[in-house]
C-alpha cells in the first residue's frame, strides 16, 4: 500500500497526485500505533495509556516510537486508523485502547495475520495468535478508595459518579461500593451513572446533588471528573480517583488514585514480539504486578496524622488483597484472570 | 465535485448549459479555497507545513484504494441521511433528526437480523431492511405529526427526540439486546454479533485483465481488502429513485408544493398536513435506512459508547451538510456526501501522521459549511446576470421569498448551487 | 420509606437551588437568540458561540485571574462571532439553519484546538463566589435563603436579563423596531428603519449573551473547561426560545422546567432511588415535548424568521 503515484477511482483522478509514503525501514525501531476514545490530557482513561507509552519512549529512547490517534470516541473511525496502521506494515504493534473496539480488532486481526494487535480493557483474544487482550482488575483499587473513602467520611454519605456502567468503570464502582461496605456497614453510598463519559455540567450538577444530601466524601470514573472535582474543592469534600492521577488538579481535596501503569503490560507485549510471538495472552493490571498503583496525593489537605493512617491502610489492604485474604468482588462479578499468570 | 454539473441540463446548448453550470460552481470552489487557506494559517500556527498537512488529508481520504474505499464507506450513511433531508427540506420540515432516525432503524433492523438469524438470508435481510426503513419512519413521522396536528416545531422536537433515542438505545443494549457474551465481563452496551449469511456483502469490482498489473493494485479486484459494501449501491440507487419521486410523481410534486408554499398548497387541495408527515416519513426511513445499513453492512453489531456519535458517527448531523450541499437534490447529495466523507476520513490521517488535532477539521468543516452557503449570494449575483444577459439559467430562483411563505420555509432548492429543482 | 417522605427527599430546597444554576446557561443563550429571531433570524449555531465564549473566559481568567476580563473576553468573542454570523445571514443572505450549524462546528472544533493547544490538561480556576447577602441568604424557610439568595452573580444576572429583555421588547423604541422588522421587514423598510442595522444589533446582543452563557458554566459554574462542554446545550436554547413562544418570560419558564426535570433525576439517584439511568436521563426530553404538544399555536412566530431581507423585490 506504499507505493507512490497510483491512479484512482474514476471521478476523483484529479486528486491522484499524492502519495510517496516514507518507506519503512526494517530497523531497530519498535513502533507502536494506539488509538483512543477520549483526549491524551483526559486525566482519564486515555491519559494513562498515553502516560506509559511516553514513558517507553522516554525509557528506550531511539529504539522506541509511538503514534497516537486520540478523541476517537467513534468506532467505525477507529477502525479506519487501525486498518491504516495494520495495512502500512509500518508498526511493531497497534493498540486499540477502548473496549468498544474489539469487534473491529477481532475482525481486522483475522484479515492481517502478520501484524500484532492488543486491546483492552478485555480478557478476550478471540483465539487469534496475533491479539493480545489487556484489562485492569479496577476493583482493587476501587476497594481500597471506598475503604479510605468510609474511614474519612463523617457523615457516613459518599457519592459516587460513573459514566456508564460499563468496563473498568463498573469494576471500580463496584468495587468501592464493596470496600465501603467491608469499612463500615452503616454508611450510604449513593451512586449516578450520568450516560455521559464527557458531560461535565451534568456531572457537576451530580457531584452537587450528593453534596446537598450530605455526602462529604466523593469519587468518580471517566474524563468528566473534572466538573465533580471541581465541587469537591470547592465545598472541601474529599475526592478518590480512579485511572489516571488528578492529584494536581484535585489539590487538597484529592485523597488517593488508582493510577493504571499500563507501561507493565506493554513491556511484556513488546519483549513477546521482539522474540516473534504476536499475541494469543491476556493480561491484567493488578495490585500485585505492580500494574495498579495506589497513589497518595502529594498536595492532599488531610493531616499528618491521618495521612500516615490512609498510607497504613493502603499498605494493609494491598497486602490482604494480594495475598487473597481480601475478596473486593465475588469472583463472577470481578476481573477474570489472565490466560497465563503474567 | 465536477461530475454533478452533468447531472441535468435543461438547455438544448450542451456546451452553453455546462458553461453555466461551471459558474454556478465557482463560487462554491472559492469558498473552498477560503476555508482551506484559512486552515493553511491555523496549520502554520500548529508549526505544520499546510502542504504537508493536506497532502496528507488528500492522501488519506484518495491516496489508495483502501482509503477510497474508506472514503466511500464514511458516505454511505450519510448519502442515505441526506436522501431523506432533500425530501424533508424540501417539504419545508427541517429535520434535523437524523441521528435518532438512525438509532431507531439501527435499534429496529438488529433486533429483527438477530431474531432471524437462522433463516435464509434471501428473507431475513430484506425484513431486517425494512425494519429499519420502517422504525426510521415512524420516529421521523412522529415529529412529523407533531408539527401538522400539535404546531410544536420540528427543530426542536427532533432534537429532543435524537436524545430520547439515544437513551432508549442505551436502554436495550444495556439489557435486553446486551451480547450475551458481555453480561458477566465487560458490560460494553452491545448487541451479538449478527449472522454471517445476514451481513451485506463487502463489495468489491473486478478488473479486466492486466488492469490490476498496470496500476500495481494487490488484488485482481479493486476493493478487495477493504469494508467497502453493498449499501454504497443501495444509496445510490434510492438516491436516484428519490430523485424521481421528488420531480416526476405527484407525490413529491405535492410534497415540494406545500414546501414552498404551504397556503398555495393548501388552496390547490393539497392536504398541507398529510405532506407534512409524509416528508418527515421519508426523511425518517431513510435515516433509519442508513441505521441498518451501517449495521448490516459495516459493524455487524449495534454498538456505542452511550452517545449518538458512538454509533452514528455524527451520519446524522454531517447527512444534513451534505444534502445541502448537494443542492437539497438526492443526486447532488451523492458526489457531496462522497466529498465530505472524504474530509472527515482525511481529517483523522492527518491527525495520525502529523499530530494536528482533529478538532482543526471540525472548525474547518464549520467553516466550509459557512462559506459555501454564503457563496450562494455570488452565485446568484452572477446569475442575475447571466439572465438579464439573456443567457439560459435551469430554474434558479429569487433569493428572497415571500414573506407568507415564512412559516415552514427553509430557501428551497438553489440555496447552494450546484443543482437546480 | 413512605411515599411522603420520598417526595420529600426529592422536592428539596437543592432541587430547586440546582434547577436555578442548571437554568442559568440556558437563560442566557436563550434570550440572546430571541432578540434575533424577534428580528427574523435564526441562528443554529448557538452553542458554537457558547463554547468560544467559555474557552475564552476560562484562558482569559487562566491567565490574568480577573473574573471580569474573563467575562469580558467571552462577551468579545461572542459579539464578534454574533457579527460574523450577522454579515453571513444579513448581507450574505446566506441560508441561516445551515450557516448556523457552520458556525456551530467552527466553534466545536476552534475551542477544543485552541484548548489543547493553549492549556492542555484540564485544569480549574477560582471562578465567581456565591454571593452571600447577610439576613436574606440566612432564610431558613422553605430553604429560601439557600435557594435564592446564595447565588453567584451570573446567576442572578441571568434572571434579570428577563424582565430587562421583555423591557426591551415592549417598552422601547428598539424593541418596536426589532418586533417590525422581524414581523414585516418591507413595511418596516418603507418605515426609514434599516432592517439591517437591527438585524447586526440583535445577532451581536445574541452572540454576546451566547459567549456569557458559555462563560457562565466555565467561570462560575464548572470552574473547568473542557472539550465541548457544552455538550449541545445551546441546541437546547434555540428549542427553549420555541417552547417560549418568543417570550423572555416563556423562555424563561422553559428553561426552569427543563432544568428542573434535570435538577430531579440527579437528585432521585443521589437519594438512592433506583430507577433505570436511561429513563430518568431521557425525562426532561420527554416532558419538554409534552409541554410542546400542549403549549399549542405558534402565532406569536416572527413572520420572517429565516427570510433574508431584499428591497423591492
Amino acid at each position: 500500500m506504499r507505493k507512490g503515484l497510483r491512479f484512482l477511482a474514476v471521478g476523483v483522478a484529479a486528486f491522484g497526485l499524492v502519495g510517496l509514503f516514507p518507506a519503512a525501514a526494517q530497523d531497530d525501531v519498535f513502533r507502536v500505533a494506539a488509538v483512543s476514545p477520549s483526549a491524551t490530557n483526559d486525566l482519564a482513561f486515555s491519559q494513562s495509556m498515553f502516560d506509559a507509552l511516553t514513558m517507553l519512549d522516554e525509557e528506550m529512547g531511539d529504539a522506541f516510537e509511538f503514534t497516537f490517534q486520540e478523541g476517537t470516541f467513534v468506532v467505525d473511525d477507529a477502525a479506519v486508523a487501525l486498518r491504516d496502521w495494520a495495512s502500512s506494515g509500518e508498526y511493531d504493534l497497534v493498540i486499540a485502547h477502548g473496549s468498544q473496539y474489539g469487534s473491529v480488532v477481532e475482525e481486522l486481526a483475522a484479515e492481517f495475520p502478520e501484524v500484532a494487535f492488543a486491546w483492552g480493557t478485555d480478557v478476550n483474544t478471540f483465539d487469534l495468535p496475533n491479539v493480545s487482550a489487556y484489562t485492569v482488575a479496577a476493583e482493587q483499587g476501587g476497594y481500597i478508595n471506598g475503604a479510605l473513602a468510609a474511614m474519612l467520611s463523617e457523615s457516613g454519605n459518599i457519592g459516587v459518579i460513573g459514566p456508564i456502567e460499563v468496563g473498568d468503570a463498573k469494576l471500580y464502582v463496584d468495587g468501592f461500593v464493596s470496600g465501603v461496605n467491608a469499612t463500615d456497614p452503616d454508611a450510604t453510598v449513593n451512586v449516578t451513572y450520568i450516560q455521559s463519559f464527557g458531560d461535565v455540567p451534568l456531572a457537576t450538577e451530580a457531584a452537587t446533588a450528593f453534596v446537598s444530601n450530605g455526602a462529604d466524601v466523593l469519587s468518580g470514573t471517566a474524563q468528566m471528573v473534572v466538573g465533580p472535582i471541581g465541587v469537591a474543592l470547592e465545598d472541601g469534600l474529599w475526592w478518590f480517583g480512579t485511572q489516571s492521577s488528578q492529584a494536581e488538579l484535585a489539590a487538597e481535596s484529592g485523597v488517593s488514585f488508582q493510577v493504571y501503569r499500563w507501561d507493565v503490560v506493554l513491556r511484556d507485549l513488546i519483549a513477546d514480539i521482539q522474540e516473534g510471538t504476536l499475541g494469543g495472552e491476556s493480561y491484567v493490571l493488578t495490585l500485585e504486578n505492580g500494574g495498579i498503583e495506589m497513589e497518595v496525593s502529594e498536595f492532599t489537605g488531610l493531616d499528618e496524622e491521618t495521612l500516615a493512617t490512609v498510607e497504613d491502610t493502603i499498605a494493609s489492604l494491598t497486602e490482604g488483597i494480594i495475598s487473597g485474604d481480601i475478596v473486593p468482588l465475588p469472583s463472577a462479578e470481578a476481573t477474570p484472570e489472565a490466560t497465563p499468570a503474567s | 465535485m465536477n461530475r454533478v454539473i452533468q447531472v441535468r441540463t435543461t438547455s438544448t446548448n450542451w456546451l452553453r448549459a455546462v458553461g453555466n453550470r461551471l459558474l454556478d460552481v465557482a463560487p462554491l470552489l472559492v469558498a473552498l479555497i477560503l476555508a482551506f487557506l484559512v486552515g493553511s494559517v491555523l496549520l502554520l500556527a500548529l508549526n505544520v507545513s499546510p502542504l504537508a498537512g493536506f497532502s496528507s488529508m488528500l492522501q488519506g481520504a484518495f491516496g489508495s484504494e483502501n482509503t477510497i474505499a474508506e472514503t466511500l464507506v464514511k458516505a454511505t450513511p450519510m448519502l442515505l441521511v441526506a436522501i431523506g433531508i432533500c425530501i424533508s427540506f424540501r417539504g419545508g420540515m427541517i429535520n434535523v433528526g437524523g441521528e435518532g432516525q438512525m438509532i431507531a432503524g439501527a435499534v429496529a433492523g438488529v433486533t429483527v437480523a438477530l431474531a432471524l438469524s437462522t433463516s435464509p438470508s434471501l428473507i431475513a435481510v430484506p425484513l431486517s431492511i425494512f425494519a429499519g426503513f420502517l422504525a426510521g419512519a415512524i420516529y421521523g413521522g412522529l415529529a412529523g405529526w407533531l408539527k401538522a396536528y400539535f404546531n410544536v416545531n420540528e427543530i426542536l422536537s427532533t432534537i429532543m427526540l435524537n436524545a430520547i433515542a439515544v437513551q432508549m438505545m442505551n436502554y436495550l443494549l444495556n439489557g435486553p439486546l446486551l451480547d450475551p457474551t458481555e453480561a458477566g465481563v465487560n458490560h460494553v452496551p452491545k448487541t451479538a454479533r449478527i449472522a454471517e449469511q445476514l451481513q451485506i456483502a463487502r463489495l468489491s469490482i473486478p478488473l479486466p485483465e492486466g488492469v490490476a498489473e498496470l496500476f500495481s493494485l494487490q488484488n485482481a479486484e479493486l476493493f478487495a481488502r477493504t469494508r467497502l459494501h453493498w449499501g454504497l449501491i443501495i444509496a445510490i440507487v434510492l438516491a436516484v429513485l428519490a430523485y424521481f419521486l421528488l420531480w416526476r410523481t405527484t407525490i413529491g410534486y405535492r410534497i415540494r408544493a406545500v414546501g414552498e408554499n404551504e397556503r398555495a398548497a393548501k388552496y390547490a387541495g393539497i392536504r398541507v398536513r398529510w405532506n407534512m408527515v409524509l416528508a418527515m416519513l421519508f426523511a425518517g426511513g431513510f435515516a433509519g435506512l442508513a441505521g441498518v445499513v451501517q449495521v448490516l453492512g459495516l459493524q455487524y453489531r449495534l454498538q456505542t459508547d452511550g452517545s449518538a456519535t458512538g454509533f452514528t458517527a455524527n451520519a446524522g448531523f454531517n447527512g444534513i451538510v451534505a444534502a445541502l450541499f448537494g443542492g437539497l437534490n438526492p443526486l447532488g447529495a451523492i458526489p457531496a456526501s462522497i466529498f465530505f466523507g472524504g474530509l472527515l476520513v482525511g481529517a483523522q490521517k492527518m491527525q495520525r501522521d502529523l499530530g494536528v488535532p482533529a478538532a482543526l477539521i471540525t472548525s474547518l468543516n464549520g467553516l466550509i459549511v459557512i462559506f459555501a452557503v454564503s457563496s450562494e449570494y455570488f452565485r446568484a449575483a452572477l446569475a442575475r446576470r447571466r439572465s438579464l444577459g439573456g443567457g439560459s439559467m435551469s430554474g434558479a430562483q429569487p433569493v428572497t421569498a415571500p414573506p407568507e411563505t415564512a412559516e415552514t420555509r427553509i430557501d428551497p432548492g438553489d440555496s447552494i448551487g450546484l443543482v437546480s429543482s | 420509606m413512605n411515599i411522603l417522605e420520598v417526595l420529600g427527599s426529592i422536592f428539596t430546597a437543592s432541587v430547586a437551588a440546582a434547577t436555578l444554576r442548571l437554568a442559568t446557561p440556558y437563560l442566557f443563550a436563550a434570550i440572546g437568540e430571541t432578540f434575533a429571531q424577534r428580528s427574523g433570524l435564526l441562528n443554529l449555531g448557538v452553542d458554537g458561540i457558547m463554547l468560544m465564549g467559555a474557552f475564552s473566559a476560562f484562558y482569559a481568567v487562566l491567565m490574568t485571574g480577573n473574573l471580569l476580563v474573563g467575562l469580558a473576553a467571552a462577551m468579545i468573542i461572542g459579539g464578534l462571532m454574533g457579527l460574523a454570523m450577522a454579515f453571513i445571514s444579513v448581507t450574505l443572505k446566506a441560508q441561516q439553519g445551515i450557516s448556523g450549524i457552520g458556525l456551530y462546528l467552527f466553534g466545536l472544533g476552534m475551542s477544543e484546538l485552541l484548548f489543547q493547544t493553549l492549556v492542555g490538561t484540564p485544569k480549574s480556576i477560582q471562578g465567581f463566589p456565591p454571593i452571600y447577602i447577610p439576613g436574606l441568604s440566612d432564610i431558613q424557610f422553605l430553604g429560601i435563603g439557600r435557594i435564592f439568595f446564595s447565588q453567584n452573580i451570573l446567576v442572578y444576572l441571568a434572571f434579570l436579563s428577563v424582565p430587562v429583555s421583555a423591557f426591551i421588547f415592549n417598552r422601547t423604541n428598539f424593541g418596536l423596531k426589532i418586533r417590525a422588522v422581524g414581523q414585516n421587514p418591507a413595511a418596516a423598510d418603507a418605515m426609514d428603519v434599516s432592517v439591517t442595522r437591527v438585524r447586526y444589533a440583535t445577532q451581536i446582543i445574541g452572540g454576546v449573551m451566547a459567549g456569557v452563557a458559555g462563560a457562565s458554566l466555565s467561570i462560575a459554574l464548572l470552574d473547568v473547561f473542557q472539550q465541548n462542554l457544552t455538550g449541545g446545550m445551546g441546541f437546547i436554547a434555540v428549542a427553549l426560545v420555541y417552547f417560549g413562544r418568543w417570550k423572555p418570560l416563556g423562555v424563561m419558564l422553559g428553561a426552569l422546567l427543563f432544568s428542573f426535570v434535570n435538577a430531579l433525576q440527579l437528585q432521585i439517584s443521589a437519594v438512592g432511588i433506583q430507577i433505570p439511568p436511561e429513563f430518568s436521563t431521557m425525562a426532561p426530553y420527554v416532558i419538554t415535548i409534552i409541554a410542546l404538544v400542549f403549549a399549542g399555536k405558534q402565532s406569536e412566530r416572527p413572520t420572517a424568521l429565516t427570510v433574508p431581507f431584499q428591497r423591492g423585490e
